[in-house]
């Protein structure tokens, strides 16, 4: 589902006297239908540079980026928006949203976007919100005001919603309690049985191995710091 | 898909002066696009154009027609130009009064845009204001009052209601969230974000609060001097951003 070869990054500051930091060559790495990837290495290694370029989210200087059928490094705005909207997923760390609408409705979006009704969307939204155990009475609240973890958990609602055939979990299990980390543990095996292509970037080692079939280590591919 | 506006080359100038040059691109139905850059970078000027309010000196702005597909607004005629901006296209200003009048009641600058397209039972007209002031969230027993009593966020969703009420393809907004104070701004904003969504709506948004673009615009045009320097998806521009100068616009927001 996912295939990435021979990618290279680099960021130009131009305000700061045009100094080009290379952030990524020959990157490569290809996940298959139910496959769950890890990326691993130290921080600044590319883990995330790497996540956001096939989100399209970064800008890719080189290589290809297949996701499903669409090479996201050349791909129209119009194409990502709609690859985004029925095929590839983002679990992020930060939850970004209006302020003032309902997390119901937060959680209830992607379904909405894909042209589900109003009741089904928020149906579904309710189950994995109980699921996530997001108390019942702060459903009809924004989360901007929520705690980390609330928010969090909000935001990988929002992630499973819609049943994706990919998707990019950063860092899904970062400060949950026991009890959430199993239940988004379980949601992750859940989209790998029907085939969920995964890459995801898990610090908590436990989490990575019960989950992930293969790791990726991204250092191979940091100019500089190749081992 | 047939794009609901394609803008080829649009120039306009202010006798010597650039105020935008070398524009083009496609908008598709049910897209937003966000116009950014610092005042006097030929945003309002584009929106202006594109609206058909100042006439370019080069270029041509299509529009896919309900009855004829894909028809260059510039060479139009002025009443078909006219009707078009009543039915198919609306315009919210960043001053509501801009776009309201103020001494009819708010009932009635709703209903004025339905009579001009040939409304002419009241009670309906009436019953379509109504419901149409519930939609923006202004309460029913407002109907017979004057915007001039109303607030200014009040006053810029009655806008937004006038605007939609003829149930157009294309919205052109010029800093709709300006000038209201932060609250009102997120309200309006979630307000946008669904209409947009249920009616389908296409919109083109000029502002220069990047935190409104992040939310509400698919894609993004980042204007300096009159030119697009970069352009692509809204987050992608504002994330990685290419152009010296969208790098000092991104990076001079202040964090909260």
């Amino acid at each position: 589902m996912i295939r990435v070869e021979n990618v290279s990054k680099s960021f130009t500051l131009h305000n700061q006297g045009a100094v080009v930091i290379p952030v990524m060559s020959g990157g490569e790495l290809s996940v298959a239908k139910g496959e769950c990837v890890a990326l691993t290495g130290a921080s600044g290694a590319g883990k995330s540079t790497l996540m956001r370029m096939i989100y399209g989210n970064y800008l890719t200087a080189a290589g290809r980026i297949m996701v499903g059928d669409l090479d996201v490094a050349r791909a129209s705005p119009r194409e990502i928006l709609m690859l985004r909207r029925h095929v590839l997923g983002y679990v992020s760390q930060f939850l970004r949203v209006v302020p003032r609408v309902a997390t119901l409705d937060v959680v209830a979006e992607p379904l909405r976007a894909v042209g589900r009704s109003e009741a089904e969307a928020r149906d579904r939204a309710r189950e994995l919100l109980a699921q996530l155990n997001i108390p019942e009475r702060l459903w009809q609240l924004s989360p901007t005001t929520f705690s980390g973890g609330e928010q969090q958990r909000v935001n990988i609602a929002r992630g499973f919603a819609h049943p994706y055939p990919v998707l990019l979990l950063d860092e899904p299990t970062a400060s949950l309690d026991a009890t959430n980390r199993a239940t988004v543990l379980a949601l992750i095996e859940e989209a790998k049985a029907r085939g969920t292509a995964i890459v995801g970037i898990f610090h908590d080692e436990a989490a990575r191995e019960q989950i992930c079939d293969r790791e990726v280590d991204v250092t191979r591919f940091t100019p500089g710091m190749a081992a | 898909m047939t794009p609901l506006l394609q803008v080829e080359d649009i120039a306009k100038y202010y006798g010597t002066r650039i105020g935008c040059t070398g524009v083009s691109f496609d908008l598709y139905p049910g897209e937003v696009m966000g116009i950014v850059g610092e005042s006097g970078s030929g945003k309002s000027t584009l929106l202006n154009t594109l609206a058909g309010h100042l006439t370019p000196d080069r270029g041509a702005v299509r529009f896919d027609t309900r009855a004829d597909g894909l028809r260059d607004t510039v060479t139009m005629s002025e009443p078909e130009r006219r009707m078009l901006s009543r039915t198919d296209w609306a315009f919210v200003h960043q001053h509501a009064r801009d776009g309201l009048r103020m001494n009819v009641s708010a009932g009635g600058n709703v209903g004025e845009r339905l009579m001009a397209v040939g409304a002419r039972h009241y009670g309906k007209i009436r019953a379509t204001a109504s419901d149409w002031l519930g939609r923006v969230e202004i309460n029913e027993d407002r109907i017979d009052d004057r915007p001039a009593s109303f607030s200014g966020g009040m006053q810029q969703r009655l806008q937004i209601a006038r605007n939609l009420v003829t149930g157009p393809r294309l919205v052109f907004m010029d800093e709709p969230t300006g000038g209201l104070d932060v609250s009102v701004q997120a309200r309006l904003l979630d307000l946008l974000r669904n209409l947009v969504r249920e009616m389908g709506l296409s919109a083109i948004i000029v502002t220069h609060d990047l935190a409104v673009v992040r939310l509400l615009a698919d894609r993004l045009m980042v204007m300096k001097d009159g030119h697009v320097v970069e352009s692509g998806l809204t987050d992608q521009v504002l994330d990685d951003p290419q152009h010296g100068y969208t790098q000092l616009l991104v990076s001079s927001v202040l964090q909260v």
